[in-house]
Parts: C-alpha cells; sequence; structure tokens
C-alpha cells in the first residue's frame, strides 16, 4: 500500500499530496471491502438454498443460469422492485434508519479483518473489543426496528433478540478474552502470528466451540433463529418490512455470518496459517494470494457448517435457549477463563509486549508444553462440565418421578369408599 | 485556487466539530424529545459522540469500550425504561412541576464548569501521544491501581449478587 502512495505522489498532481494519496488509497480500500462483504450475499443465499436442499433431498433452484447460479440476481431484482410499504402507525424515521443501521452494523466488522499476509484491513490495537463494540449496534437494529414497526409480533421479536444476545454476548466476551490472553494482544493480526506453530482451536477446542454456538447465537441463526421464528411470532422483528428494506435485514443477516466465519478461522483456526507449511515464507505476491485462498477455504468451510445446522438441527424453546446460556455457557466460560489464565501463566515464556515479567515455572518446555498444557485443561473442564450437567439433570428427573410416584390415584379411592 | 494546499485543511478540527453537533445535539434531543424511545435513541447518538473524541485522542481502547458499555448497553436500557414506564406510547411532556428547580440547578453546574474551565491553568504536553495505550492500561491497572481495581470488582461482584437474590424465585419452603 506504501508503495501505491509513494507512485500517486511522485505523479506530482495538483491537490495529491502524501495525505490526500494516502486518504485516496485508504477510501478505494474501505470501499472494495464495503461493496464485497454485502454482494457475497449472492454467493451465500444460493449456497444456502442448495445445500439445505440437498440436505432435504431436492435439488434446489435450478432454473435461473447454470446450477441455478443467478437465482440470488433475479431475487434481488425481485426485492428491488417490490412496493415498499410502511406501516400506517409506524414511527417513521426510526422505522427506516433500522435496515441501513443492521447492514453498517456488520459490514463494520469486516474493517478489522486479517485477510492475507500484508494485507490486514486496520491494524487495531483493540481489535477484539471492536468486534464486540460493533456487533451490539446490530442489537441496536433490531431493536429499532421492532420497536417502530407498531407490531405486537415485531416487537416481541426484538425482545426476544435483546434476551438473546445479552445472554450469549457473556461467553462469547469471555473466550475473546482467553484467545487475547494467550495471544499476549487484542489485535487480529497478532493473533493469526500468534498461532504460526499452532491453531488454538488444536489446543484450545472447548474455547472454540463456546466461542462458535454464542456466535450462532448471537447471529441469530439455527438453532438460535427464536428471533424470526416464524411458527410464533410471523418473521420476528422484520414482519413489516417490504421490498429492499427487508433485503438489507437479509444482507445484515448474511454478512453478519460470514463475519462470523472470518472470526472463527481468524481466531481459532490461524487465518492463513496452515500446518507443514509456512505460508508467508511465499515470495511476495504468492505470500498474498495463497494466504487468502487458505483463509477462505476455513471461511466457506464453517459458512458450510452453519448452514448444515439450519438444514439439520431443530429450533431451541426460548426457555431452554435462556436455560443453555446462563446455566451451561457462562458457568463454562468462567471455569474456562480461570483454567486458561492459569495455563498461560505457568508456561509464559516472560516479558510481553516490552513489560518486563518473570517465566512461569514451566517456561523451560516451550510452545509444545503450553500447547498440551492447553489441551489438558480443555479436556478436562470438558469432561467436568458433561459430569456435572448429567448428575442435576439425573437428580431433577428422580425427584421427577418420586413426585409422580407419591401422588395416589384419587378416582380409586374415592370409587372403593362409596356405599 | 492556485494556493489551495489540502494539507491546510483542519481535519481534525472537522471531525471534533460533528462530533460536538453529534453530542450536543444527541443530549438536547434526550431532555426535549416527547417520545421516550426516542429520547433513548438521542442518548445514543450523543454516546456515539463522545467515542468520537476518543478517538480524535488516540484512545483507542476507550473508545471501544464506551461504545460497546454506553452504546450496547443501552439498548437493554431502553428496553427496561419501555417495559418499567407507566404509558410508554405516550407522546407527553417530560417536565413536572419541578421543571425550575432542575433549570435552577443546571445553570449553577453550568456557571462553576465555565468558571473552573476558564480558571485553571491546564497543563500542555510536547509529548507524542502513546502509541500502545492498552498495555499501559493494563500496566496501570495491574500495577499502581491495583487495590482500586479491586475494591470496583468486588463492589461490582457484590451489587450483582445482591440483585441476583433480591430477583430470584422464592421457594416452596420461604413461601
Amino acid at each position: 500500500m506504501q508503495g501505491i502512495i509513494e507512485y500517486l505522489v511522485s505523479l506530482n498532481l495538483p491537490l495529491l499530496t502524501e495525505g490526500t494519496a494516502r486518504f485516496l488509497v485508504l477510501l478505494v480500500v474501505a470501499s472494495i471491502v464495503a461493496v464485497v462483504a454485502p454482494a457475497s450475499l449472492i454467493i451465500l443465499t444460493w449456497l444456502e438454498r442448495k445445500i439445505i436442499a440437498r440436505i432435504q433431498d431436492r435439488i434446489g433452484p435450478n432454473r435461473a443460469g447454470p446450477f441455478g447460479l443467478l437465482q440470488a440476481v433475479a431475487d434481488m431484482i425481485k426485492m428491488f422492485t417490490k412496493e415498499d410499504i410502511t406501516p400506517a402507525r409506524a414511527d417513521r424515521i426510526v422505522y427506516n434508519i433500522a435496515p441501513g443501521l443492521a447492514v453498517f452494523s456488520s459490514v463494520m466488522s469486516f474493517a478489522v479483518i486479517p485477510f492475507a499476509p500484508g494485507f490486514v484491513g486496520t491494524r487495531l490495537n483493540v481489535g477484539l473489543l471492536y468486534i464486540v463494540a460493533v456487533g451490539g449496534l446490530g442489537t441496536l437494529a433490531i431493536l429499532m426496528a421492532g420497536w417502530s414497526s407498531n407490531n405486537k409480533y415485531s416487537l416481541l421479536g426484538a425482545f426476544r433478540s435483546v434476551a438473546m444476545l445479552l445472554t450469549y454476548e457473556i461467553p462469547m466476551v469471555m473466550m475473546l478474552v482467553i484467545v487475547a490472553m494467550a495471544a499476549g494482544s487484542m489485535s487480529l493480526a497478532d493473533i493469526v502470528d500468534a498461532q504460526r506453530s499452532m491453531w488454538y482451536a488444536v489446543s484450545m477446542p472447548v474455547v472454540f466451540l463456546v466461542f462458535f454456538f454464542a456466535g450462532i447465537a448471537e447471529v441469530g441463526r439455527s438453532p438460535f433463529d427464536l428471533i424470526e421464528a416464524e411458527s410464533e411470532i410471523i418473521a420476528g422483528f422484520h414482519t413489516e418490512y417490504s421490498g429492499i428494506k427487508f433485503g438489507m435485514f437479509m444482507i445484515g443477516e448474511y454478512v453478519h455470518m460470514f463475519a462470523l466465519s472470518f472470526f472463527s478461522a481468524v481466531l481459532f483456526f490461524g487465518g492463513w496459517h496452515i500446518p507443514f507449511m509456512d505460508v508467508t515464507a511465499l515470495p511476495a505476491p504468492w505470500a498474498a494470494i495463497i494466504g487468502l485462498i487458505v483463509l477462505l477455504v476455513k471461511v466457506f468451510f464453517f459458512v458450510f457448517v452453519m448452514m448444515w445446522f439450519r438444514g439439520t438441527l431443530p429450533r431451541f424453546r426460548i426457555d431452554q435457549l435462556l436455560d443453555f446460556g446462563w446455566k451451561f455457557l457462562v458457568p463454562l466460560s468462567l471455569v474456562l477463563l480461570i483454567g486458561v489464565a492459569f495455563v498461560v501463566k505457568l508456561f509464559s515464556p516472560g516479558s510481553s509486549a516490552g513489560i518486563p515479567v518473570p517465566p512461569g515455572p514451566l517456561s523451560g518446555l516451550g510452545i509444545a508444553g503450553e500447547v498440551v498444557g492447553l489441551l489438558v485443561v480443555n479436556l478436562a473442564i470438558a469432561g467436568l462440565a458433561m459430569a456435572v450437567v448429567s448428575a442435576l439433570a439425573r437428580r431433577s428427573r428422580n425427584k421427577v418421578l418420586r413426585a409422580i410416584s407419591a401422588v395416589e390415584p384419587p378416582a380409586a379411592v374415592t370409587a372403593q369408599s362409596k356405599p | 485556487m492556485p494556493n489551495f494546499d489540502p494539507s491546510q485543511i483542519p481535519l481534525v478540527s472537522i471531525v471534533f466539530w460533528v462530533m460536538t453537533v453529534f453530542t450536543l445535539g444527541g443530549a438536547l434531543g434526550v431532555v426535549t424529545s416527547r417520545n421516550l424511545f426516542h429520547a433513548a435513541l438521542y442518548l445514543i447518538l450523543s454516546f456515539f459522540g463522545v467515542t468520537g473524541y476518543y478517538v480524535l485522542l488516540s484512545a483507542g481502547f476507550l473508545a471501544m469500550v464506551q461504545l460497546m458499555v454506553y452504546a450496547g448497553a443501552i439498548a437493554i436500557l431502553i428496553l427496561f425504561a419501555i417495559m418499567f414506564s407507566r404509558r410508554p406510547m405516550a407522546h407527553e411532556s417530560q417536565a413536572n412541576q419541578q421543571w425550575w428547580l432542575s433549570l435552577l440547578l443546571a445553570l449553577a453546574l453550568f456557571v462553576v464548569l465555565v468558571v473552573v474551565v476558564g480558571a485553571v491553568n491546564w497543563p500542555v504536553s510536547d509529548a507524542a501521544p502513546a502509541a500502545d495505550t492498552v498495555t499501559q492500561l493494563g500496566v496501570a491497572l495491574l500495577g499502581s491501581y491495583l487495590i482500586p481495581f479491586e475494591v470496583v470488582a468486588v463492589l461490582l461482584s457484590v451489587a450483582m449478587i445482591g440483585a441476583i437474590f433480591l430477583a430470584r424465585e422464592k421457594t416452596e419452603a420461604e413461601e
């Protein structure tokens, strides 16, 4: 990027100083990301319909273009040409801002993603916090849409989404804290570099699973798609939206899902790193190209997993969903946080980020020791969690069984006492 | 414009004034809006403006925390405000009989702040802004300010446990 800026300055055009050249290059790159991210909707919806169709033993779209590839284009044209309806007593301004905010919040999260070696959006040293902060704006958009539609089903959908996001944001943030602890940085590019020798998904599988489930809930996809449960609350918060405004909510959801896949790949699956090969050591253009391909393969794997979930899993009930969040994921993530912090300190190689810290007692074992330690702690906590959950389930089931057996059938007693 | 030099555009000042419009306009909207929901949205706009100030001051960590805690948590606050208010859909004035008292207090506070800002000789440093504020904040919080940090943590835990204790369902034995 510095090369392009220097070239532009060397042209010696009027108005084209170092500052404006930098501004122009950043503007162009930002526009590309901001356009490509929503445009991914075209591929993602086609992929989703095809995959779900295959899971349900159907063929899926196959009329428009080869393999039905143009189906999404046709859908977009349909959406653009549909009538734009605003409910009679809707809160007009808020109603119209909400879809834009939904797209805005999900596209914004692409600003910090490291796409390939040397091709990083913004090297923000608070990248992880930025992800959480921008994600929160999506909730705001849902709440605004639900409230301003002046429809009780919309409002119910919005209330549900806030309860759900509040629940699942806690384990999600805790897992991000664990990643930051292990990598010693909150910048996404640094986290990718820290996984050069071993992916975090290998050394901390439980952390990854909690992150991924909480992430799916945060995106509001199946099996956590209660905010738009058709059988209960019509379409949830976007019941009243039509045409392109509905389309914008759809873009928001798909881009959010795409972003979650990127975060899973970058934070836990080593970004552009692959085992037994150093991608960054390749000659200049190839490092970036191969790195981007490797990352995209991982990203589309997670996209596929989420579609697979949608095709195979039934929807949670709202009480099950909140129970799963508060009574299982939150305690589990607290224990994980303590366990991982302990291991990281145990194997800490000493001073990090320029701060003098005494090395941990087991630092001699190096990175391999840390990986094994993290893995052992993760598996131990997972086993413990399963044991506790099954013991509690057995206890509550026995309680119900006792209650049933304690009740005598009253009909039989009265029948005998009668003369 | 032959002598126009784009590097002379006071970009930081422009951003500052835009943020000021957001912050003050949002705050004004909060107190004048007759709709509870709009008031809460104006509050979020105002917090966005403050986030912008933090970014201008190269305090990235504070900016993100401001956005996360306020813009994120305010959505929840809106929800509770709507659920607890008597007539959430009503469009009525926010003022009651004591409006003159609060106006007086607000004016007094404003006068005090203006006098203080004018009177104090604010120290100005030539040093470059800190590059890695996150590390420095972490070292400060877990180093020289460890005791206050832990006291705040304990206080928040106590508040949370207390709230859970008050709000929990009564068991059959207690009723």
